[in-house]
């Protein structure tokens, strides 16, 4: 091994991301459902001028719904695959 | 760093908007956009406590899953400058900007997954410079190193001009505002979370951007008359060759990109685009933060299928645009080719998703200057201070050296960006000169990888000479008009090519008169060498053999998928 592997090896093992890092699926799926609703809510409550600009499609409804199941597919994932963070060393 | 095609075309000082592009924003819209910079600073805190050594800082450990490194490895190339910049060439160029993601990007992305990545992953090389160290020698490696570092703050800075102009267009904040409102956010976030702050905050990007274009494009569709009716208009304003991708590229052939079905293959292909996605250390850096060398394999893989749909989302928007306004790009138009977007927000979308998409765009911006940040930090620290100025400190003193080098890059970049708005042109200039810099990259990286006779010198004078036969094949045989090539793009082709076989030919010749490399030295970096051992790397996670998961399939079937994509723009 050279000693850039040796180095590299080193700091490997005593590197504290894989055990101390959050799982990212809780934030994409967190802001989605979020901004997933108050789209949705838009969408709901939009008004003729809106739907006419967005040539009648109630663009804020679906793409409102689109965020909301996509956040709550990460969540769902996280919860039924949680991550199996290795042990901490120390 | 900038893929191939907008180093030239989208130059980030030519963006500028047109006047009267102002979004009708709203308190819902500026809600969205807050509570997306709250999360911003929200990931950079929470990622802190995970920063324990200068590789946690670095390169997230090396721990990452494949998806999220994969999706940040799409995410980062996916800048604000390269989306305005794709549907701007959409607007002008029609369909053949489907070149370059399906030609020039798909093919490079696997090739790094299946046949780059183990060298690069299991020789345990923290950046793309160091691999130069270890294959080649110091001067190669040095002259690699500052290149790379002084171009990615320089790139930074024209990424956050050009988000100054997009910001002052559509919300009307002055320049200096988002320059630096946008730094302090890039600035906060890399400083205290590093790379799996970056990282992370590339695959929210990933999403939020996705959310942006997809409205804009079933709105737009809609409102030329579906994929039909945008055909039709398209092909009565501009021809039938605006619509097919290979229409009109005979060699001879007259076409707006200037360039014939060989230069594109060759130059953008092949040599523009296999530098840019294998040897880019923004990109590679993603990679090399995996878990194991299946994940870093699957890295590239993974990306190149959104990659290959992504490019509907920019070039739809472009069409429609061209069809709505057909003077766009026109003196008298009002509207510049990079306004296709910003324009449609304006047009189409209503307050909710236009928040959405102001998001998008901002979010955009901020991954594009943090992925050239956060390369810039890394190799400015191990490969330039840890090297040659301060030497074999403990592993603390790099981190906390990491941490001022990112926050003194980013004002670096602040800087920059202050210049560019001043002197546009001399940065529009540099620009132009550094893509000169990555042409021969390439070349050096493959010869080193399997021609394990290549010597230690032939390293830095393959980089040499390959920079030095594309400038001056663009400077003096294009500009000078010594051969007449009709479009800068088409020069940029040409002179990737050049600079590429210049860049051949010279490595072989020094290494038959200098000294070859130590076998035992090679061990792992070069084709045909024994790899030393090492279990941790080469420990697949449990499920790793699954069959979805085998690199080999992963990127035959990206490949397969992006040639049958061409199918229906081809006849």
């Amino acid at each position: 091994m050279s000693d850039l592997q040796k180095e590299v090896s080193d700091l490997e093992r005593k590197s504290a991301t894989a055990a101390r890092l959050f799982d990212i699926r809780l934030i994409i799926g967190g802001l989605f459902t979020l901004y997933g609703v108050i789209v949705t809510i838009a969408g709901l409550t939009a008004s003729d001028a809106d739907l006419e600009k967005a040539e009648d499609i109630n663009i804020n409804l679906w793409t409102g719904l689109g965020m909301l199941a996509l956040g709550l597919f990460f969540l769902a994932w996280l919860k039924l695959r949680p991550a199996s963070a290795p042990e901490p060393e120390e | 760093m900038q893929s191939p095609p907008s180093a030239m075309h989208t130059a980030a000082p030519h963006i500028t908007l047109a006047e009267g592009l102002r979004l009708p924003t709203n308190g819902l819209d500026y809600a969205i956009l807050a509570i997306y910079f709250v999360v911003v600073l929200g990931i950079g805190f929470a990622a802190r406590r995970s920063v324990k050594t200068s590789l946690d800082f670095f390169l997230s450990g090396r721990s990452l899953p494949a998806w999220v490194t994969g999706l940040a490895f799409v995410a980062a190339n996916l800048g604000a400058t390269e989306i305005l910049g794709m549907a701007a060439t959409g607007a002008q160029y029609g369909v053949a900007v489907v070149h370059w993601y399906w030609i020039g990007a798909i093919p490079a992305m696997v090739f790094l997954g299946l046949v780059m990545m183990p060298f690069y992953y299991r020789s345990k090389v923290r950046s793309v410079p160091e691999y130069l160290l270890q294959r080649f020698d110091k001067s190669a490696h040095l002259l690699s190193s500052a290149l790379f570092a002084f171009a990615a703050v320089l790139i930074a800075g024209v990424n956050l001009y050009a988000l100054a102009i997009v910001v002052e267009a559509l919300l009307g904040w002055p320049q200096w505002v988002a320059i630096v409102v946008a730094g302090f956010f890039v600035l906060a976030y890399i400083t205290i979370g590093g790379l799996s702050s970056a990282i992370y905050n590339e695959v929210l990007q990933f999403f939020v951007i996705l959310a942006a274009l997809i409205p804009i494009c079933v709105i737009g569709l809609k409102k030329v008359g579906g994929w039909d009716g945008l055909t039709g208009s398209i092909e009565k304003q501009h021809g039938d060759n605006f619509m097919t991708a290979w229409g009109g590229t005979g060699i001879g052939d007259p076409n707006p990109l200037g360039a014939n079905w060989l230069t594109i293959i060759l130059g953008l292909g092949f040599v523009l685009s296999f530098g840019y996605w294998t040897t880019n250390f923004a990109e590679v850096q993603r990679a090399l933060s995996a878990k194991n060398l299946s994940a870093a394999q699957r890295t590239p893989l993974i990306a190149a299928f959104p990659k290959i749909f992504i490019v509907f989302l920019v070039m739809i928007p472009g069409l429609v645009a061209a069809v709505l306004v057909p003077q766009i790009g026109a003196a008298g138009s009002g509207l510049t080719y990079n306004d296709a977007i910003p324009y449609l927000m304006q047009e189409l979308l209503p307050n909710g998703v236009l928040g959405i998409a102001v998001t998008g765009l901002l979010a955009a911006f901020m991954a594009g200057m943090a992925a050239n940040v956060s390369s810039f930090n890394t190799v400015f620290t191990y490969d330039i201070w840890a090297k040659y100025v301060v030497k074999d400190r403990e592993d603390r003193y790099y981190l906390r050296f990491g941490r001022l080098i990112t926050a003194i890059g980013v004002l670096a970049s602040i800087g920059t960006a202050f210049i560019a708005s001043s002197f546009s042109n001399i940065m529009s200039y540099l620009q132009t000169l550094f893509s000169f810099f990555n042409v021969p990259m390439f070349v050096v990286f493959i010869i080193g990888m399997f021609w394990k006779r290549a010597s230690m010198k032939s390293g830095v004078w393959g980089l040499v000479a390959g920079t030095t036969a594309a400038m001056v094949n663009y400077f003096w045989i294009y500009k000078q008009g010594v051969i007449d090539i009709p479009s800068d793009q088409g020069a940029n082709f040409v002179s990737a090519i050049v600079g590429f076989v210049a860049g051949a030919v010279v490595m072989v010749a020094v290494t038959l008169f200098t000294a070859p490399k130590p076998d035992a030295e090679l061990a792992g970096l070069v084709y045909g060498t024994e790899p030393p051992a090492d279990d941790e790397a080469e420990a697949a996670a449990a499920g790793d053999d699954a069959w979805y998961r085998k690199p080999a399939l992963l990127g035959w079937g990206a490949m397969v998928l992006a040639t049958a994509c061409y199918i229906p723009y081809s006849f």
